[in-house]
């Protein structure tokens, strides 16, 4: 038998070293997959996590990958701070991509560069006002968050369905679901040619930075660890609950919004059925993977882009099912909370009473 | 009374990580004696009799019963012996009746016959019971009654009690002395853990004394003065505070005006038609059990809880009832909970952190939202100095502090603010001589400069050492104050137990 028993004291590093570990064991446990499916798991596993690292292309596609995640996972970083638990970001993230490209569809010959500022900001408030129904009811009703931000993302992608196969199709696309292809000024800038990081990009890694100041300098930030970490001394030093349920789903919503539109008006370039490969729940993995910190954040961002990436040339060059991606997803946040876990607790043999004994 | 010790320890070391619980600790306790195990906070008295009662192991030493030596490897079996240990926290289920909660803690029996056995043996021991009563609905001495009958049931040789009159009346400590003491007459023995000087004067025959871990002396507390007890607990000599400043003025810093709040806990106790005045230059005591409404009262004070109405409650003449905590703070008010870790503090947060968690707009730290960090830093380090706070510096960590030291923090985080108004509760729980002289010399420090509070305490000798003027609690209801020369201990006393359960029961038994 065996029980487990809360530490007296957590290891310092330990918080940082769990992340690394789960990487690691993700690896062996990833080559023992490829090894049972028949492949070579040194060359699966360096197409899968080396490759994608090793050219200019795939560096750039997997910081174009790693801007939404960042960007989602930063504001999901400070709502979980403060303990609210918003699972709905992709809802969020899809709520920002409909009303941020709304001018790009009803404007679709627009030469204004005025559109693109519009529509990001329209993309904020879109992944707000997503965000601000779970607010609401919670702070209204003690509505459970959780549920109510998950439910919310079947909506908003059925919302983008129904919009891209009925009022916003583009009658020039033979009947397929998709809008029209937003006009140049409507996306955002490029730096290089051939390579596809943007603008959008650029302030996904640079927002981490600003969410860093808000949280060592800033009333706000300090409000969101004190609420997260002790109820009761929040109320003590009168913060509000329900400004700090507001703030942080607005804020997190709002950073969900922005990287919907920016997604929409960038690699895609008109927004289609399907414009999110899970970005706004792979957040949540790269929130708690980058332990609630903005530079743990940026960094484990870009290590989940890179499963994306590498799950995708792995498809292609040595036939492994798609499948592969979200599996290797699911085992780091199976041995992140696992070593989680065992950093507050240590397994502990107990010994059998009564009549065995 | 036999020569062989009932209970014999004999060289005890108990280590936890980072501290040294009990070094090399001797206790010997004959059949029939009334035992007293005295320290200060963190002395090592519960570390010890935890030992003896089977919770915690000994790194060394032997422990010897009866003569024999033993290992006592859990309660069980230490209540197979004829241990019995009534703790300072009471294990009993609020939602069960008294027979409930003593029938589970013995082997499976016949509830009718096991209530026969409770009446006769609560009435032995004059300890007056009701078996189908709620334990949510009994004051905290009915309770102690309950854990000590349930010990008896199991006719111990040794009774354990940890700080039992921590909760108890004046009156209620009479009962539970004379009770013992008929326990001792039967040659049963009593290990009583206290660091109350004048009851071990009273009640023991002979006295443990241990400070930091160790057992510095062993005599008869009867030959012994309060001050001589105290010396030998503390290792030097402690200057109490005295003196009630006595300069009130007219002029008011508080005015509760029939107050009436309903509390959010499940067994919490709803405050109703509370009304006082504090003025400037007087300190109101409000003394009382433990949950008799000085929880819900502090946090409407506060503007943590409650939604009072218009009118009932004026911060400096200003009313400040629909005020939230940093807007009551504005207007010269500062407020410290009896809850230190958690409430008053965030452990987990730095001191710099914890300095500005409530300073954070009277002292000006924040502009457009920024926090001036460094402002911050130099008034933590102002705390640290003025209130003799021992920590690795101003960025430690809150958990790192001993309890004493974070209390002497969080007093001097708000003393340092100039406030008008202290409202403050439980100011020394936990805290040791020391640091308690030190922390009531700032309170009046700060009266006479012209500030008012309210002290909240459930220590009696606190209340009496501070106060202009008290008050007691009782039930959610607030007696009228009365100047601290014109009241008696026992008056206070009678008004503690007041309309609650206990005051109908005892009459009972005096009629």
């Amino acid at each position: 038998m065996f029980t487990l028993e809360a530490r007296a004291t957590q290891s310092a590093y330990a918080s940082w070293l769990s992340p690394l570990l789960a990487l690691a064991l993700t690896a062996v446990t990833g080559a023992l997959i490829f090894l049972a499916m028949g492949k070579s798991p040194g060359i699966a596993l360096y197409i899968y996590f080396i490759e994608p690292l090793t050219s200019w292309s795939g560096l750039s596609e997997v910081a174009v990958k790693a801007g939404p995640l960042i960007l989602i996972g930063m504001g999901l970083s400070l709502g979980f701070r403060a303990g609210v638990w918003n699972i709905g970001a992709e809802g969020q993230f899809i709520a920002g991509a409909l009303l941020g490209s709304a001018p790009a569809v009803y404007f679709f010959d627009s030469t204004n560069p005025l559109i693109l500022p519009c529509m990001m900001l329209l993309g904020i408030l879109g992944g707000m006002a997503w965000a601000a129904m779970p607010a609401l009811l919670k702070t209204r009703f003690n509505a459970n968050e959780i549920l109510v931000s998950l439910m919310l993302v079947y909506v908003a992608e059925l919302l983008l369905v129904h919009l891209v196969q009925g009022p916003w199709r583009n009658p020039q696309g033979w009947g397929f679901p998709g809008t029209r292809m937003f006009p140049d000024v409507a996306l955002l800038p490029m730096f290089f040619p051939g390579y596809r990081v943007h603008l959008g990009t650029l302030i996904a890694v640079l927002i981490p930075f600003v969410a860093w100041f808000v949280l060592t300098r800033t009333r706000f930030g300090f409000q969101i660890r004190v609420f997260g970490s002790a109820p009761l001394a929040a109320r003590h030093a009168g913060i509000g609950s329900s400004q700090m349920v507001w703030t942080t789903l607005l804020v997190g919503g709002g950073l969900a919004g922005l990287a919907g539109v920016m997604e929409a008006a960038s690699t895609i370039g008109q927004l289609m059925p399907k414009i999110s490969p899970g970005y706004g729940f792979t957040a949540i993995i790269v929130a708690f993977l980058g332990r609630l910190h903005p530079v743990g954040v940026l960094l484990a961002g870009t290590v989940i882009a890179v499963t994306y990436i590498g799950g995708e040339s792995a498809q292609i060059s040595a036939g492994l099912p798609k499948a592969v991606t979200g599996l290797f997803q699911g085992i780091i946040l199976f041995y992140l909370l696992a070593f989680d876990l065992l950093t507050r607790y240590r397994l502990t043999r107990v010994k059998t009473r009564g009549n065995t004994a | 009374m036999n020569d062989k010790p009932l209970l014999q320890l004999k060289g005890i070391g108990k280590a936890f990580p980072g501290c040294i619980a009990n070094d090399d600790i001797d206790l010997e306790i004959a059949p029939g004696e009334i035992h007293a195990l005295l320290g200060e906070n963190g002395a090592g008295k519960s570390t010890l009799v935890k030992i003896i009662y089977g919770v915690l192991r000994p790194d060394q030493g032997t422990l010897c019963w009866r003569g024999d030596d033993m290992t006592i490897d859990n309660p069980a079996s230490a209540r197979s012996l004829g241990i019995g240990m009534v703790f300072q926290h009471f294990s009993l289920f609020e939602s069960m009746t008294t027979l409930e909660n003593v029938a589970l803690a013995l082997p499976p029996q016949d509830l009718d016959e096991l209530r026969g056995r409770l009446e006769t043996t609560a009435q032995d021991y004059g300890l007056t019971l009701h078996p189908d009563r709620h334990v949510y609905d009994l004051s905290m001495g009915e309770r102690q009654r309950i854990e000590i009958v349930r010990c008896l049931l199991q006719n111990p040789s040794l009774l354990i009690l940890d700080e039992p009159t921590s909760v108890l009346t004046p009156q209620e400590t009479e009962v539970l002395f004379a009770t013992l003491r008929q326990l001792a007459s039967e040659g049963r023995s009593i290990l009583y853990i206290s660091h109350k000087l004048e009851e071990v004067r009273s009640l023991c025959d002979r006295a443990t004394i241990l400070r930091g871990g160790k057992r510095v002396d062993d005599c008869n507390p009867a030959e012994e003065t309060a001050q001589s007890l105290a010396e030998k607990m503390i290792g030097r000599r402690v200057e109490s505070a005295k003196g009630h400043s006595g300069t009130a003025t007219s002029e008011v810093r508080l005015k509760v005006a029939d107050l009436s709040v309903r509390s959010d806990e499940p067994h919490g106790t709803d405050i109703s038609d509370v009304s006082f005045s504090v003025h400037a230059g007087e300190i109101l005591g409000i003394a009382g059990i433990a949950g008799n409404g000085q929880t819900e009262l502090m946090n409407a004070l506060s503007g943590e809880t409650g939604a009072p109405q218009a009118g009932q409650i004026e911060i400096l003449e200003t009313d400040a009832s629909r005020l939230g905590p940093m807007a009551r703070r504005q207007l010269g008010a500062v407020f410290v909970p009896e809850e230190r870790v958690g409430q008053a503090a965030v452990s987990d947060l730095t001191l710099v952190q914890n300095s500005f968690l409530t300073s954070a707009f009277r002292l000006g730290f924040v502009s457009r939202g920024i926090i001036n960090w460094p402002g911050v830093s130099r008034y933590t380090e102002e705390i640290l100095d003025k209130f003799d706070v021992k920590a690795t510096g101003t960025d430690a960590l809150a958990s790192s502090l001993s309890g004493g030291n974070l209390q002497k923090f969080i007093m001097g985080r708000e003393i340092l603010q100039g406030p008008q108004l202290l409202v403050v509760s439980q100011p020394t729980w936990g805290v040791d001589a020391g640091a308690a002289a030190a922390i009531h010399e700032k309170i009046q420090q700060m009266i006479s400069a012209g500030a008012g509070a309210l002290v909240i305490s459930q220590d009696l000798d606190e209340i009496f050492a501070l106060s202009d003027r008290i008050a007691v609690i009782s039930q959610g209801r607030l007696s009228a104050p009365r100047p601290t020369g014109e009241v008696t201990t026992e008056e206070v006393g009678l008004l503690m137990g007041a309309s609650g359960p206990t005051a109908d029961t005892d009459s009972h038994v005096h009629a």
